[in-house]
């Protein structure tokens, strides 16, 4: 075994490290820039410190007639932890019944599930769009929600995860007394909390990270997304504050990646294990 | 996976399904039969209602050879993405796989894009190439390189490929991370002493091993590239210039929501449909995946 550095193995993985950071830093520093120079095509890696100001003034007003960037991240934030919360409670409670019980159509539950992820909504667009206004949930948050929450991945997860509880310690529990709720509640849960975590981030990102779904069913501007609202203001023609898109753009890249990193752990276990 | 312990009754269980199952109907097959009725309707000019055409919007839309062009492009720029943010996942994930020091941090500082949005990754990219005001476009243009992408088909397609890709290497990376080093160091340990070393080592030893995660990976990319792309290619080209970057579910939104053509947009759907329960169908087959309850 050689003892000196690996140097090609450090080189090529540095210059992945810079692929992916290259086009964040770039932003970040745009943000700081003057927005004339930048339209000259002056945009520069060196940020200027004295425009960090523009954080506080974007996330307060807004720029260029959008949102206040504060008012768009709460709509994302409330859109990803309505999704990621509202997928694994009834995720959680199918595949618990699909496991623990038997009842009259049960594979035909299970069918009727699974069949889900075969419908994506990029493919239905059009009869969606339709029953939701028969419905009359576009422009709504729960519009913007509930169509999202059914989810055949984390039924078969949680299926999965419940199929290799022991059955000594569904018997344990049944000698003490607790009825199904309680077991669920009490002994279920605190076992599979690695793979709900695992799950929430991958669910928080997916929700965070929408755009076709809310481009379809909320065209109010107080219910644009962080994600649609920055898409807008590239958009605009004329007079683009590009400091100011460039400061929205790291504050919706943020949050979703602060998630990831944090919880970097559970979520590469929770993905390789469960998505497979 | 039988269990031999359950719970009695049959009333709770069913309310505990209901919620997932009226969601499903409700937003997934309800709308889903919609799309297969619309498919064989059309409006009258008037729109004052619709008529039963059977499958003529099906002849209609393959008779159409753009609608064909667009499949041809979309199954092009599919195994485009896939290749490359296959091929540079695999690569950073040899390397990543060594005895190295500072493994766990390089590690965290590659899997971070996974968290970046599809639409988010156009605005990142549309930074670093656009003609004028780019960090790398606007000097390639002084230099006098024709880069435009609001005009050339081509650069627009290398653009959409490049930035859907990207922000996808993340995703195949922790996949392959994870495969190598499910790899037992025994094996790789006994193809050393029979002297397979370096490309051979990779081609002989490793990738034969790494088979089953590179097929699940090459279904995952395919399925991003075709319908997780819309965000990237909507916010940077919006399928143009012409329809240069127009993918089917660009051609859906565009033809639906846009054109207002609900027959024709719903028969594409129907196809789009067919496409995905074909790829799950593959998936589930050759995967071995247990779906029984």
């Amino acid at each position: 075994m050689k003892n000196r550095p690996d140097y090609v193995a450090h080189a090529c993985l540095l210059l992945g490290v810079v692929l992916f950071a290259l086009p964040v830093w770039l932003v970040f520093a745009g943000s700081t820039q003057d927005s004339n120079a930048i339209e000259r095509g002056e945009i520069s890696l060196m940020p200027h410190l004295g425009g960090l100001g523009i954080y506080p003034d974007v996330l307060l007003h807004g720029s260029m007639g959008s949102a206040p960037v504060w008012h768009m991240l709460m709509v994302s934030f409330g859109m990803a932890m309505a999704i990621a919360v509202g997928k694994i409670v009834i995720s959680v409670l199918s595949a618990y019944a699909v496991v623990f019980f038997r009842f009259p159509f049960r594979r035909t539950a299970f069918w009727v599930i699974f069949i889900t992820l075969m419908l994506p909504p990029e493919v239905r667009i059009i009869p969606t769009y339709a029953v939701m206004s028969q419905m009359h949930l576009i422009n709504t948050f729960p519009g913007m929600t509930v169509p999202l929450i059914a989810s055949a991945t984390a039924t078969l997860l949680f299926r999965q995860v419940f199929a290799a509880v022991p059955d000594e310690l569904v018997e344990a529990a049944r000698m003490d007394g607790a009825g199904p709720l309680r077991f669920l509640w009490d002994i279920l849960l605190p076992v599979s909390a690695a793979n709900i975590a695992a799950l929430f981030v991958i669910l928080f990102v997916y929700g965070w990270n929408q755009y076709l779904w809310p481009l379809l069913v909320a065209t109010t501007p107080g219910l644009d997304t962080i994600v649609i609202g920055i898409v807008k203001m590239i958009g605009v023609e004329t007079q683009t504050q590009w400091n100011a898109v460039m400061a929205t753009a790291v504050l919706a890249l943020l949050p979703p990646v602060v998630v990831v990193v944090a919880m970097q752990r559970w979520f590469i276990a929770g993905l390789t294990e469960g998505d497979k | 996976m039988e269990r031999r312990t359950l719970f009695q009754g049959w009333k709770l269980p069913v309310a505990l399904v209901l919620p997932q199952l009226l969601l499903t109907f409700v937003f997934f097959l309800w709308p889903a039969g919609q799309a297969v009725w619309y498919s064989m309707t059309q409006q009258d000019p008037f729109g004052l209602g619709s008529v039963f055409v059977g499958l003529s919007n099906f002849r209609e839309l393959f008779a159409d050879p753009l609608y064909v062009h667009t499949i041809l492009r979309t199954l092009v720029f599919c195994f485009a993405v896939s290749a490359l943010a296959m091929t540079v996942a695999l690569a950073l994930a040899l390397v990543a796989n060594r005895e190295l020091r500072g493994r766990a941090i390089y590690r965290t500082l590659l899997i971070w894009p996974y968290a970046v949005a599809p639409a988010m990754a156009a605005i990142l990219w549309l930074f670093m190439l656009d003609p004028e005001i780019g960090l790398l476009g606007h000097p390639l243009v002084k230099a006098g390189l024709p880069w435009d992408y609001h005009v050339s088909g081509l650069d627009a397609q290398f653009l959409v490929v490049l930035a859907s890709s990207w922000k996808q290497i993340s995703y195949n990376f922790i996949f392959f991370l994870a495969g190598l080093q499910s790899i037992p160091q025994s094996v790789i340990e006994a193809a050393r002493m029979d002297g397979a070393r370096g490309w051979r080592r990779l081609r002989t030893i490793i990738l034969p091993l790494l088979s089953p995660t590179m097929f699940f990976l090459l279904v995952v990319n395919l399925v991003y590239a075709a319908f997780d792309t819309f965000g990237t290619i909507w916010a940077l080209t919006e399928g143009g210039p012409g329809k240069a970057t127009e993918t089917l579910v660009i051609k859906v939104y565009r033809d639906g929501m846009i054109n207002q053509d609900i027959g024709g947009s719903s028969a594409q759907s129907v196809v789009l449909m067919l496409g995905v329960i074909a790829i799950t169908a593959v998936q589930f087959r050759f995967m071995g995946r247990r779906t029984k309850t």
